[in-house]
């Protein structure tokens, strides 16, 4: 616990401040991002330690508590953070393979293959990552599938690893990406065609 | 202010069923195991879908219940009044109004929207359930994708009737992989179910949760030279003359007197406060 007491105090500022109204209006943004990938929704009201965007940090503190693991990429790991999650949510962490919950830059969270991807009869214990990018750049995919009307563009760091996910469906893990204070939805059931 | 918390869930009970509705959403028509908490209505009243309700609900919602089509029975009277009270929402029994809507047993007749999510009370979540009472038989069937059971059943009652038989809680194939439950609502409601709103099912005393996003295909399971009916009642709307909605069947006396009247109530006013007026209507005053 010496780590933790000689955190800087700021661990204990920027949960919510009515969790259950912000609680409930960060839901609906994360479910209408997964339910529509390629959609983009407002998500903030969770201010983290240095290292974590307001989407990615609101997202956290509406998803997690002591029931689920969550996975700091070594790039957004820090002993604030650790402390902010603690005091916040009190989600336990661990590695990569037992995460819940994965959360960091796309290049610190490879390689894919090592999350939980689900079992044949129980395809939802499976992990979610969220990935913090710089932007929103422009498209490089076209998606098709559950929640999309025709299709939808989306910008995705890596195609080929996106793709042979979508490939496990309906295992798999699902995706958002973070930016500042808005959040994109990419779950396992979208089919991922490259382009330009 | 309040004496309970928005909703009346505790916020890691929210939590623990948001989790499972985007679960549900990412793999739609499998369903999604959950910690059902006990609520203060009994079970097959509609518990889980209170529960998904009161997950999805923001306090800026303007909320509506159906049950059977109506908005004016004990079920749905109590399920608006406990959300009035415990979340201190809007609530409305039109359709157009409302954002969130908790049915049982029908989908309304209008369109749903982008912006509306339709929560299903769900009885047995479980299609094959009849068919084979192990809960660790319909898993592996499911992971399997072993569905030929229930074409045998599909097939018996043609067999037996001439027909599908089954009229509703008619299995539906979601996006060519889950055979789902699409809960007891008529086969007629069955097609509106590719619909631009969020669907999400809730099972509080299976303790499971289910979902289909917008715009997934939703198939009707059938055969090539039987193939999927739609049916309804072959009559029009004795109150306002509609064609293409629902009926509900209504013995007058015992003297083989009957009326058919929609059994979306709303949809019904709408169209008689518009000035269609059935057989047994009366022209507004």
């Amino acid at each position: 616990m010496d780590q933790l007491s000689e955190t800087p105090t700021d661990i204990y500022a920027g949960g919510f401040a009515d969790p259950p109204a912000d609680a409930a209006h960060g839901f609906r943004a994360v479910m209408e991002v997964l339910a529509r990938p390629g959609e983009i929704r407002s998500l903030s009201g969770g201010c983290a330690p240095e290292g974590l965007s307001p989407a990615a940090a609101s997202l956290l503190l509406t998803l997690c508590d002591p029931e689920t693991g969550i996975y700091l990429a070594p790039d957004v790991d820090s002993p604030a953070l650790r402390g902010w999650l603690a005091f916040h949510t009190g989600a336990p962490l661990v590695a990569a393979a037992e995460a819940d919950f994965a959360v960091g830059g796309w290049e610190a969270l490879m390689p894919l293959e090592q999350y939980k991807i689900g079992t044949a009869e129980y395809p939802d214990r499976s992990a979610t990552l969220v990935v913090e990018l710089p932007a929103f750049t422009s498209p490089n995919a076209r998606l098709t599938g559950p929640g999309i009307k025709d299709s939808a563009a989306m910008a995705l760091p890596d195609v080929a690893a996106l793709q042979r996910n979508a490939m496990l469906y309906p295992l798999g893990v699902d995706v958002f990406f973070t930016s500042g204070a808005q959040v994109m939805g990419l779950p396992r059931s979208s089919q991922i065609t490259a382009e330009g | 202010m309040s004496d309970y918390n928005f909703a009346y869930l505790d916020e890691q009970t929210k939590r623990m069923i948001r989790r499972a509705i985007l679960k549900g959403l990412a793999i739609p028509g499998y369903q999604v195991p959950f910690a059902s908490r006990e609520m203060p209505m009994p079970y097959g009243w509609g518990t889980g879908g209170v529960q998904v309700s009161a997950a999805v609900l923001t306090p800026e919602d303007c909320f509506k219940v159906i049950d059977q089509g109506a908005d004016d029975t004990t079920n749905a009277v109590s399920i608006r009044k406990f959300f009035e009270r415990t979340a201190g929402v809007a609530t409305t029994e039109e359709t157009e109004k409302a954002s969130i809507i908790q049915t049982r047993h029908r989908i309304p007749e209008a369109a749903l929207r982008e912006d509306q999510i339709l929560v299903y009370q769900v009885p047995i979540p479980e299609p094959l359930r009849f068919l084979e009472p192990r809960e660790t038989e319909t898993r592996k069937m499911h992971a399997l994708e072993e569905y030929g059971l229930m074409h045998v059943k599909l097939y018996e009652d043609i067999s037996q009737h001439g027909a599908i038989a089954t009229s509703y809680a008619y299995p539906v194939k979601v996006e060519g992989r889950y055979v789902m439950d699409p809960s007891p609502i008529p086969k007629f409601d069955n097609p509106k179910m590719e619909m631009a709103a969020i669907q999400l099912f809730g099972a509080g005393r299976e303790q499971r949760i289910y979902a289909v996003p917008p715009h997934t295909r939703v198939v009707s399971l059938d055969f090539e030279d039987y193939p999927f009916e739609a049916a309804k009642a072959d009559h029009a709307c004795d109150l306002c003359a509609a064609e293409d909605s629902y009926l509900d069947e209504v013995i007058l006396d015992d003297a083989g007197g009957r009326m058919f009247v929609c059994s979306d109530t709303d949809y019904c006013r709408s169209r008689r406060d518009a000035g269609h007026v059935g057989r047994l209507g009366e022209v507004a005053a």
